[in-house]
């Protein structure tokens, strides 16, 4: 346990302190010389209009939920990847039964157009 | 032993280990910022970064622009450090430690040699010579307990879940970018965010999916093992190639480079999700990037190609067989076999780097749809396809009987014999070239002087040559 874990535990402590030794630094060692222009977002010299949060294409919100889809079931069929020689041909052919259930939800989102983004 | 020793002889090596392979990342890290421009330097035939210099009285040291990371590094330091008014205090700063711890903490489950056995790497006998002896091929260390005290894995933890850590540690990046863009009071920034996480988000679907293939083929998420199958077979690359290819691509497009560098394009976004940050904290962006090329490289070395093995070096020494016929078996000193191991890894990994960098100076940018279109439309059926191709050709092979599995291993030393000739060609080529550079012909040189007058004319009267 603890030969396994310990290091883990080590490496996280050790690049949060790097990490952390890089931000301070960065902090502490320039100069601070405010301006009020310097202050403005940078928009490549043209004044910011309108609010701060542009509104979001609903393109986004959509890959998101695809990608929990999609995702997850990568993440079930690694237990069967691993042991999948010993699990035989009963292995192979109910899991092929739970990958074609993935293929025909690609095709569905990509039939009714979910993956285009040139609209 | 006691607690106390335990956690010493733990912590000890673990300490060792982390140094080297956290200094590794860090200095190729450094190297690869050079690396890029000045490959893009020659690539564009231009001069690029030559001008950092360290004087000292007459002596001058420029190094062919490596000097300029060192440079680099202490003016970023030194620069300016800005926050916009408006943005988000706290997680304005914690961004730029979002994205850079969890590239450095991947290094914990990538093994960069194999196990080493302390008590096997000399004796010291009555008389006072020494003695190298080697270890056994397969096995720990052997099945003499007296060899088998304190195994020592060069691999900083040796996870049992191995990829998945990978995989929960690599999905923070995602955090890392989406919390800078959001938190930066600046429209580019936000819009840099949102293709960044999207791209990653799609991509990290692909990544997951393609390695399926890996799984089955070496039947375990321990990377260590994934190596040693490796070893006594074939690399991955000849057995899987379709997932080293959408696994490449995939690691390629989770750095954010070229041609996938949509989030921080600079010709419609500024730089993207990190356009508010300045001075070091930049720098951990844009740092944290070359580290993560360098650890996806180590990804790619250690599933697809090999990890710390050479074609035909076991643990045991050198062993050229095709087969059961064996060619030549010479017996190698533990100590030799374990430091040309890791140097062979670090080699593989330095060598992907500048193939990375390479593919970033060869591409051109894709488009935000096409981008899209290749992960969901193309990538991702492919990888599941390689899941059915994968699982139907395995159980066929291993229900096929005696003489196939003898031919297959037949195959797998054939394509390690192609390796190391592969390897032995370029070496070669390599030192010919230094010792003998190619001539090389100015044919479009810089400036329009220079071209005109070797077209024959000169630069106020071109066309008249």
């Amino acid at each position: 346990m603890i030969a396994t874990y310990a290091p883990i535990f080590l490496i996280l402590v050790l690049s949060s302190l790097i990490a952390g030794a890089f931000f301070t630094g960065a902090s502490f060692l320039g100069t601070k010389k405010p301006t009020h222009e310097k202050m403005l977002p940078f928009e490549c010299g043209s004044e910011s209009t309108g609010g701060r949060h542009v509104k979001l294409s609903v393109k986004f919100y959509l890959t998101a939920i695809l990608f929990v889809v999609f995702d997850v079931e990568a993440v079930f069929v690694y237990p069967w990847a691993v042991q999948f020689r010993s699990l035989g041909w009963l292995g192979l052919g109910s899991m092929f039964g739970f990958l074609a259930v993935v293929v025909v939800a690609l095709i569905y989102v990509w039939k009714k157009g979910a993956l285009e983004w040139e609209s | 032993m006691t607690t106390s020793q335990i956690m010493i002889a733990v912590i000890v090596p673990a300490l060792v280990k982390i140094l080297v392979m956290i200094g590794f990342v860090f200095n190729v890290g450094a190297l690869l910022t050079w690396l890029d421009r000045r490959q893009g330097a020659m690539i564009q035939d231009r001069v690029g970064p030559n001008r950092a210099v360290f004087k000292l009285g007459k002596f001058e040291l420029r190094a062919a622009g490596l000097l300029h990371t060192a440079a680099d590094g202490l003016k970023f330091f030194f620069k300016e450090d800005f926050m916009p008014p408006k943005a988000d205090k706290l997680l304005f700063s914690l961004a730029p430690m979002v994205v850079m711890i969890p590239v450095l903490a991947i290094l914990a489950v990538i093994p960069f040699g194999d196990t080493v056995c302390p008590q096997s790497l000399w004796h010291v006998t009555k008389d006072g010579h020494m003695i190298f002896p080697a270890v056994t091929r397969l096995g720990v260390c052997g099945a003499d307990p007296a060899n088998n005290i304190f195994p020592i894995p060069m691999q900083i933890a040796t996870l049992n879940v191995g990829i998945l850590y990978v995989f929960a540690l690599a999905g923070q990046g995602i955090v890392g970018a989406a919390l800078a863009g959001y938190s930066s009071d600046n429209k580019f920034s936000l819009m840099g965010a949102l293709r960044a996480a999207s791209q990653m988000v799609s991509y990290e679907v692909v990544l997951g999916m393609s390695l399926i293939g890996a799984f089955m083929l070496y039947g375990t998420l321990r990377i260590d093992e994934m190596v040693r199958w490796q070893g006594e077979n074939a690399w991955g690359v000849f057995v899987q190639p379709l997932t080293f290819f959408v696994f490449f691509a995939a690691a390629v497009a989770e750095s954010k480079r070229i041609p996938f560098d949509l989030p921080e394009a600079e010709s419609e976004l500024v730089s993207g999700y990190f356009t508010e940050y300045s001075g070091m904290k930049f720098g951990m962006f844009y740092f944290a990037e070359y580290m993560e090329v360098a650890t996806s490289s180590m990804l790619l070395v250690t599933i697809f190609l090999g990890g710390w093995n050479l074609p035909f070096l076991h643990r045991d020494g050198l062993t050229i067989s095709f087969g059961t016929t064996t060619l030549v078996h010479q017996l190698l000193p533990h100590i030799w076999v374990t430091i040309f191991q890791v140097l062979t890894f670090f080699g593989k990994v330095l060598f992907l780097c500048w193939f990375q960098c390479f593919v970033r100076w060869s591409l051109p940018r894709f488009r935000y749809d096409q981008l899209m279109k290749l992960c969901w439309k193309v990538l991702l059926p492919i990888s599941l396809a390689n899941i059915f191709l994968t699982g139907i050709i395995f159980m066929a092979i291993d229900n096929a009987g005696a003489d196939v599995a003898a031919g297959l291993k037949i195959a797998a030393d054939v394509t390690q014999a192609l390796v190391a000739l592969t390897i032995t060609y370029f070496v070669l080529r390599g030192i010919i070239g230094f010792i003998r550079p190619s001539k090389h012909t100015p044919w479009v040189v810089g400036s329009s002087a220079n071209q005109a007058e070797l077209a024959g004319g000169s630069k106020e009267s071109p066309m008249q040559a």
